[in-house]
């Protein structure tokens, strides 16, 4: 099943097995997004939360 | 058919020898003369030790005539101001060259006494040489007889700028490339500054203003704008060998989203096989970063708004001696040949370098 990226666009690949809760990640940006429901028609999703990485040193 | 015979003049430089570890590659065509006046004799591997076993050719003298017999195509990769005379000679002779130095890059005779300081001699050959970036010139490279291969931080950044241009997104007043770039860019000439003493460590601004390549970039950019552009441009040596990161500084028209830039640059560069797109939130690479693509024909873009300042941050990494130089000549090659535009080119970056 495809989705497309809320970031960028790009079209994710959603295993066919996956579940709700699980997490997809866009494959040309990176976003996370967790699966919010699932069913063999559609797929919907929200950004994941992630932790940012400190650039700072 | 059988292979293309091609012709290597100027071949002891860096970017002669990055031409040669290419084409020993490439599946279609023979290195069938590299010239050197002065390594003119010995064996290409005792000037390019990585070649060894791979070519037992040797460097011959400069002739015209000889070239015209035994090449079906020439790269000139001469210094600046020095290919001209030779390139003329092969295009009288009506074979196909590829011209590595900045003599055929600009199209107007005034931006050489305004960029280069001398008067060109053959301002007609300037109409007939079509710039090679593929990316923006495909169909007339084509057609040409004669291809001058783009400055490699000139190429790094239009291609990050270009398709900011071409959607009408920045203020074309205000544009600002900042450039870094490895020791190879400099040449195989020696000076005081190349020295390893002075040259380890560096990050030397070393054309803070009015740096040559910046008459080229405003010239592919003002043929987009269709209006004359003015580029601000600083260039500075850093401490790598191969290698460039552009950050061009533009400001925004109005306002974007990640998405629609995203859309913009996938739109401009659709089946370009050395564009990626580098701006991703996980792995080691987020942003361009020569260090990822050492070896290899790619230009690496990304992007990032400052929506506070309405400043748009176009990246771009290139190798400076592949997409920079010999890579982009032999991408101009494969165009002109019909051949595959991956065709001896189709490396894998080298990491880690």
């Amino acid at each position: 099943m495809k989705k497309d990226c809320n970031d960028c666009g790009a079209e994710i690949n959603v295993p066919g097995d996956s579940m709700v809760g699980e997490i997809v990640t866009c494959p040309d940006c990176g976003a996370n997004f967790e699966i919010i429901e699932k069913s063999e028609l559609k797929i919907e999703v929200k950004p994941a939360e992630s932790i940012g990485e400190d650039w700072g040193q | 058919m059988g292979s293309m015979r091609v012709g290597v003049v100027g071949a002891s430089g860096y970017v002669g020898g990055e031409l040669l570890r290419l084409l020993v590659g490439h599946p279609k065509i023979e290195i069938s003369t590299i010239t050197s006046r002065q390594k003119a004799g010995e064996y290409v591997h005792r000037v390019h030790p990585s070649l060894k076993g791979f070519m037992d050719i040797t460097f011959s003298d400069m002739n015209i005539d000889k070239l015209g017999d035994t090449c079906d195509l020439v790269f000139t990769a001469l210094p600046h101001g020095k290919s001209k005379e030779f390139v003329k000679d092969l295009y009288g002779l009506g074979m196909k060259v590829i011209d590595l130095s900045a003599d055929f890059r600009l199209k107007n005779p005034k931006d050489y006494v305004k960029w280069y300081g001398w008067e060109h001699p053959y301002p007609e050959l300037l109409s007939k040489s079509i710039y090679g970036v593929p990316e923006f010139h495909r169909a007339e490279i084509k057609k040409a007889q004669l291809v001058s291969c783009p400055g490699c931080m000139a190429v790094t950044s239009l291609l990050a700028i270009k398709p900011l241009i071409a959607n009408d997104l920045i203020d074309t007043e205000h544009i600002i490339v900042d450039s870094k770039i490895g020791s190879s860019g400099a040449g195989s000439k020696a000076n005081a500054g190349t020295h390893h003493a002075m040259r380890y460590g560096v990050i030397r601004p070393y054309k803070p203003v009015k740096h040559r390549h910046t008459g080229e970039i405003e010239q592919e950019l003002g043929l987009i704008a269709k209006k004359s552009i003015r580029i601000g441009m600083t260039p500075h040596a850093v401490n790598i060998v191969r290698g460039i990161l552009t950050t061009n500084h533009t400001f925004l028209k109005r306002a974007v989203h990640e998405i629609d830039l995203w859309k913009i640059y996938r739109t401009t560069y659709k089946n370009e096989p050395f564009i990626r797109f580098i701006r991703d939130k996980k792995g080691l690479y987020k942003f361009p970063d020569p260090k990822f693509l050492i070896g290899s024909n790619f230009c690496d873009i990304g992007f990032e708004v400052d929506d506070e300042n309405q400043r748009l941050v176009a990246l771009s990494a290139s190798d400076n001696l592949v997409k920079g130089a010999a890579g982009s000549a032999i991408q101009n090659m494969n165009v002109m040949l019909g051949y595959d535009e991956m065709d001896g080119l189709k490396q894998t970056p080298i990491t880690p370098v």
